[in-house]
């Protein structure tokens, strides 16, 4: 990107509540159920039926907000934002308009070494909308649509962020923040591919050193942080293509498309839709009091922020490892729990970011659903450090723990695994491994030292990777000597 | 005199006389609809089978005898907008000329706690916008007083069969007058409950803020009585506020000494019918012999209700009504090529005129150009006429006004001229602005033998007091107890 332009980025995240019931009714939130099978007189808006607000969602803004460093709002009121789709069945969606429950907030990121903190401008509550199911590829091209209202009436809350961020970099930084602060909290399930996440984004350039902000276009259907990060990167391009051919932005909203990789435009400043907000009537204010505030902050756990903090002045975690391992709650409670048993921090780390984590991505497990446990991960790592098996065994036996649950010290020895270091064993196999490879022995003695590599394998091989490769090495370099 | 003539209270206590029975009652009320109902036109649905199996449970029971709620076996009659599962509920409109709600409105369902057999749904303005049912996309109900004049509205079919004789009690909806009105122009006695008192939930929003369901009624006994089947918090509806039950009927003593009564001058203004300001003033003064302290008092901000008011119930209806677009019930164009035309022709075609007009009003003052000019405004307006009335009620403990500028008008006299129309609600919105409890009482007729309604204003909550005036004004003119 041009060095004469500064981006300016604002991000609007929408992030589904983890209620076990609708915003207004008892309806079930579950995810993935048949059409309309979890929707009442309520949630499909029919005539008479009035909103009965979910005291646990507000608990969760509260918490979200609380979470993310905002000014939790006393007084706050729900408004009626009025728009015809079919997906929306009273043709207006309640959310809050001029008074969000939670006010001036900030995220913490760090990008490239360097620490930056990012302005949340609001949190306010609403209610999703239902899904239109189109008959064909996309809405033009569909003789019909159907609505499934499962999801209308699942409260979410929205976090807007302050015009913070400078690059599409950060950008994804933060939404990596936010995920994690409302994982840790658990106030939202944060899936994007169930759509209980989701972002819009900002973006405007102006002159470096120009304090007014460009014209801003703002960007939707971003189905992941690496589709906002691209989008965004694009977006960035073409207004400063358009810039430096002297044209002007327009102020207009923009579709990512995810197979061409481009932005084109959905509509404009002029074609945007007058929402006639006004205050909800069947609803009276929403009043929070300081002791509601100050039990639901008292059950907040240690943020992510704090931990990376932590597992670097407290176990000596690098950087690179601390961001890692803190940006998940369960994963950073495993660390710890770990840790606890077997006090190499940095090994456990390496094995989490390693082992571990490419089980869970090949396995498509979250981390709790693992068979493996702290104790047990301790015992393997402890029968490495003092050599009773080689790190290749490890590596196989964390395999099968990792899908049975079964303790290692239990598998190593069921299938005497344990390494041999028994010096007057590995002698015998290191003098017939000599004698069945006459050529490499020669090979070696004539200075050719990868020879000495090819008699180590052999002997790896006729131990199954039991030897102790040290010992190996050592026996192989006296007999050939 | 047949039992279709009574009172809810006469009816009660003949059935724990043993001196009738539920089924007769019932019986002699369908008779009556059947005699009457072609020149009347109340009803839009009729629930004779509901009404008999009802009755038969309420006489079984009482054979056995158990101790049953007042309303036991007592008919009535409810606005065509109160939700009732498996009936029609078609708020007088082509929208929802087919539409049965799959669950019940919480007013409906304490009436059936109380036992009391539904006749039927009765007509109204569509979507209650209105004040003459000249706007039910149906038919016009007759003022059973003289049936070439209007019943007034929106609930004129509900005043229309108390008066009629063809329910004993009905439900109506009051946004604006709705009650009140009709109840002025019928005869009969119509309360508006205080906001938060009664429970909205499956009552077809009109204007949120503002609407109340209450009671019409031959007499102020039978208005307590209702109330106290109606009243009360309500889980559905947040709106509702959470008090202890009282019991109405223990207002009602023929005993007003020492009570402050309260004269608006901004009532008593041109435009208002000499002969109703004389008819009241005369009640007002028998009063006062009867021991009442009449004080002139002033609310000074009552010209800025009316336009108030066609601005905030208009906003609230074009929001509340935006929900009838054809996908998933009611009234749906089926020629139209794509949606946004199918909203288009589903809305131009299920809505009436009225309906339409208000809608657009309201989409209008609610649009980012005319929000800070008109809505906000008529906000200030409201919290205005909330303060004046809470000073009144320093100096006074009712506030007694006419209901209706005039008496019954003419079936087609004003139906051309909206203006004219929206004059009926002048003395009547204040109260649905400042939330406030309203009853009408008859006082009297005209040169023309049409009632003339007395309205009784209280403070939030001063059900009671309203209703003790009221029942003094009905001892005081005789025009209590009787189907005529």
């Amino acid at each position: 990107m041009s060095a004469k332009y500064e981006t300016v980025i604002g991000l609007e995240v929408h992030a589904e509540l983890r209620t076990k019931s609708k915003l207004f009714c008892s309806c079930s939130t579950k995810f993935g159920s048949e059409p309309n099978t979890q929707v009442c007189p309520i949630c499909l808006g029919l005539p008479g039926t009035l909103p009965v607000l979910n005291k646990q969602a507000v608990e969760y803004a509260v918490e979200a907000g609380l979470a993310l460093n905002c000014t939790i709002q006393k007084y706050s009121k729900f408004d009626r934002k009025n728009y015809f789709y079919p997906d929306l069945p009273k043709a207006f969606q309640n959310s809050q308009f001029d008074l969000p429950v939670a006010l001036n907030g900030k995220v913490r990121i760090h990008v490239n070494g360097e620490d930056k903190e990012l302005g949340i401008t609001r949190i306010h509550l609403e209610e999703e909308a239902g899904k239109s199911v189109h008959s064909g590829d996309n809405i033009l091209g569909s003789d019909y649509s159907s609505e499934d209202y499962n999801r209308g009436g699942i409260p979410l809350i929205e976090i807007v962020s302050e015009p913070d961020m400078r690059s599409p970099e950060e950008a994804y930084a933060y939404l990596v923040a936010l995920k994690s602060i409302l994982e840790y909290t658990e106030v939202s399930d944060c899936k994007m591919e169930e759509g209980s996440l989701r972002c819009d984004a900002n973006v405007s350039l102006r002159p470096v050193g120009a304090e007014k902000f460009g014209t801003k276009v703002e960007l939707k259907n971003l189905n992941s942080f690496r589709a906002v990060q691209k989008a965004l990167e694009y977006e960035v391009q073409r207004q400063a293509q358009l810039l430096d051919a002297g044209e002007t932005i327009i102020q207009e909203t923009r579709h990512w498309d995810e197979n061409t990789g481009k932005t084109h435009s959905m509509r404009s400043k002029e074609e945007a839709e007058d929402y006639r907000y006004f205050p909800e009537p069947d609803l009276g204010p929403l009043v929070i009091e300081q002791g509601w505030i100050d039990q639901i902050a008292a059950r907040i756990p240690e943020l992510p922020e704090s931990k990376r903090r932590r597992f670097i002045s407290e176990y000596g975690l690098p950087e690179y490892d601390a961001d890692l391992i803190s940006s998940s709650r369960k994963m950073a409670e495993f660390f710890e729990a770990t840790v606890a048993l077997f006090p190499d921090a940095k090994m456990v780390s390496n094995w989490l970011m390693g082992e571990f984590s490419r089980l869970l991505n090949v396995s498509g497990k979250e981390l709790d659903q693992a068979a493996v446990t702290p104790e047990l991960l301790a015992k393997l790592l402890q029968m490495l450090a003092k050599g009773t098996i080689s790190g290749t065994v490890a590596k196989s036996v964390f395999e099968e723990v990792f899908a049975t649950g079964k303790d290692p010290e239990a598998i190593v020895q069921e299938k005497g695994l344990a390494q041999i270091s028994d010096t007057a064993e590995l002698e015998r196999i290191v003098q017939a491994i000599i004698a069945a490879n006459p050529g490499s022995v020669t090979d070696f003695r004539n200075g050719k030292d990868k020879a000495l590599g090819f008699l180590v394998g052999q002997v790896m091989k006729e131990t199954k990777g039991r030897a102790n490769p040290q010992l190996v090495n050592e026996l192989l370099r006296k007999y050939l000597a | 005199m047949s039992l279709y003539q009574h009172t809810a209270h006469q009816l009660r206590d003949m059935l724990r006389r043993q001196e009738t029975t539920a089924v007769e009652i019932t019986e002699s009320m369908l008779e009556r609809i059947e005699t009457i109902e072609p020149e009347v036109k109340a009803y839009l649905t009729t629930t004779p089978e509901l009404a008999r199996s009802m009755a038969r449970v309420v006489d079984q029971r009482l054979k056995q005898g158990e101790a049953l709620p007042d309303l036991a076996g007592i008919p009535m009659g409810l606005k065509d907008n109160m939700s009732t599962k498996g009936v029609r509920t078609t708020c007088s409109s082509k929208m929802l000329e087919n539409y049965i709600p799959p669950f019940d409105s919480t007013v409906y369902q304490r009436l059936m706690q109380q036992m009391s057999p539904l006749l039927g749904k009765l007509n109204m303005d569509e979507f209650a916008m209105g004040t003459s049912t000249e706007n039910s996309a149906f038919f016009t109900t007759a003022n059973p007083r003289d049936l070439q004049r209007v019943p007034g509205g929106s609930s004129g079919g509900s005043a229309a069969a108390v008066a009629a004789g063809t329910a004993i009690f009905t439900l109506g909806s009051d946004t604006g007058g709705s009650i009140r009105q009709p109840a002025a122009f019928c005869g009969v006695v119509g309360l508006k409950p205080t906001y938060g008192l009664v429970s909205r939930y499956g009552v077809v929003a009109f204007a949120s803020s503002m609407d109340q369901v209450g009671p019409l009624t031959k007499d102020v006994t039978d208005a307590a009585l209702v109330l106290n089947a109606i009243a009360g918090s309500d889980p559905w509806d947040t709106t509702t506020a959470q008090r202890e039950t009282l019991d109405y009927t223990a207002f009602l003593k023929p005993d007003v000494k020492g009570m402050r009564i309260g004269l608006p001058k901004e009532y008593f203004v041109e435009g208002v019918n000499p002969e109703i300001k004389d008819r009241i003033n005369q009640t007002v003064q028998q009063l006062a012999a009867a021991g009442a302290e009449v004080v002139e008092i002033s609310l000074p901000h009552t010209e800025y209700a009316l336009a108030a008011y066609y601005i905030i119930a208009p906003a609230e209806c074009s929001s509340n009504l935006a929900r009838f677009d054809g996908v998933r019930y009611g009234y749906r164009s089926e020629t139209a090529p794509d949606v946004v035309t199918m909203y288009k022709e589903s809305r131009g075609e299920g809505f009436g005129a009225e309906v339409k007009r208000r809608i657009l009003l309201g989409t209008y003052v609610l649009s980012a150009d005319a929000y800070e000019t008109y809505f906000v405004q008529a906000q200030k307006v409201r919290t205005l006429i909330t303060t004046d009335f809470q000073e009144a009620f320093q100096k006074c403990d009712v506030i007694i006004t006419p209901t209706t500028p005039t008496t019954a008008f003419q079936k087609g006299e004003k139906v051309h001229d909206p203006q004219a129309l929206y004059l009926s609600d002048l003395l009547t919105t204040p109260a649905n602005m400042a939330g406030l409890p309203a009853i009408s009482v008859p006082c009297g007729f005209d040169q023309a033998g049409l009632p003339i309604g007395l309205q009784i204003m209280g403070p939030a909550f001063g059900e009671g007091q309203i209703l003790r005036t009221a029942y003094m004004v009905e001892q005081l003119t005789e025009t209590g107890g009787a189907a005529r």
